[in-house]
């Protein structure tokens, strides 16, 4: 079976995001100065041939843990396709 | 067997752009370079690594995310744990912590710009293969050239990188002195470059392969490739 999974990578909470920095600055400019904590992840989509959802989450696990993220300086989190809502 | 001229390989990955500044670099100092393919597995016997700067595979993902995995990266990984001389440049250094030989990680410069000119760093310790000989507190005027420089690190790296005398090297004033005016990407504790826990590998932001001919600028990048040389050459 196919499964569509979603990784979310954030950078961790005490690292300073100067993307997040960056946006956060300009959106006074455009009439919104009631926005903080701005900050900015990526997200990968993928869908893995598994025997079950938990075993294709289990894959995307490890992928993320050694590829997809940088435990130094990120964390992820892993959505399923409901959880994305699709 | 090389007597008196130490081959210094140079890995060239796609997207890599310093290779061929480096090779120059490591000639005009008196050793040879030898031009490495990240698709070999096969160091040729050299008796330094280089790891060049420039964006290796497109920087995509996370700058080194994927020149770690590069079949040549095994053999480097080899090379480095017999105790021979590693050093990563820039995207090279990147490439360092992304595999782990390395602590730490470069992310965004503070001030989100790309920071491409000269800057002054000071020498923190002589027990690397590019600072030996060189005197702790000696300051070097070398170029820097990059959008993801700013070291941070894990706390618990962090204090070791600092109590076990680590890093080989801080941006600095011209006089030596640390402040935030002169952390040129915010780096953490102004760290421009560091080394392993063995001391034989060593990864640095600035470019010293840029800064060795007299005829097109400052020369402060020579005494670090004359120090790889000396450190190739002592195991030889």
């Amino acid at each position: 079976m196919k499964f569509q999974l979603q990784v979310v990578v954030s950078l961790k909470p005490g690292l300073l995001d100067p993307q997040g920095k960056a946006i956060e600055g300009s959106l006074p400019a455009m009439g919104w100065a009631n926005v903080s904590k701005v900050r900015v992840g990526k997200q990968v989509e993928l869908t893995v041939e598994a025997e079950s959802e938990e075993a294709a989450r289990e894959q995307v696990e490890e992928m993320a843990r050694r590829l997809l993220s940088n435990p130094v300086i990120e964390d992820f989190q892993i959505l399923t396709a409901e959880q994305v809502g699709r | 067997m090389s007597l008196g001229k130490p081959r210094v390989g140079v890995v060239t990955f796609p997207g890599s752009l310093d290779d061929r500044d480096a090779i120059r670099a490591v000639a005009l100092m008196g050793g040879e370079g030898v031009p490495l393919w990240h698709a070999d597995r096969d160091l040729l016997g050299v008796d330094a690594v280089i790891l060049p700067g420039g964006f290796s595979y497109g920087d995509y993902l996370r700058t080194g995310a994927l020149a770690r995995f590069a079949p040549i990266m095994d053999e480097v990984r080899d090379f480095a744990d017999r105790g021979g001389p590693v050093v990563g440049i820039c995207n090279g250094f990147q490439i360092l912590c992304e595999a782990g030989l390395l602590a730490g990680a470069l992310i965004r410069n503070r001030r989100l710009r790309f920071v491409c000119r000269f800057v002054d760093v000071r020498v923190e310790t002589s027990l690397s293969p590019i600072t030996e000989g060189l005197v702790p507190g000696e300051v070097l005027r070398i170029p820097v050239k990059h959008g993801e420089g700013q070291f941070v690190a894990r706390p618990d790296d962090l204090a070791r990188i600092e109590a076990e005398a680590l890093v080989t090297f801080r941006y600095c004033g011209p006089g030596g002195e640390l402040d935030d005016e002169h952390n040129v990407n915010g780096s953490t504790g102004s760290i421009a470059g560091i080394r392993s826990p063995q001391g034989n590998v060593a990864g640095l932001m600035p470019h010293p392969e840029h800064a060795v001919d007299p005829d097109v600028g400052p020369t402060g990048g020579q005494p670090l490739l004359a120090s790889l040389l000396a450190f190739a050459l002592a195991r030889v």
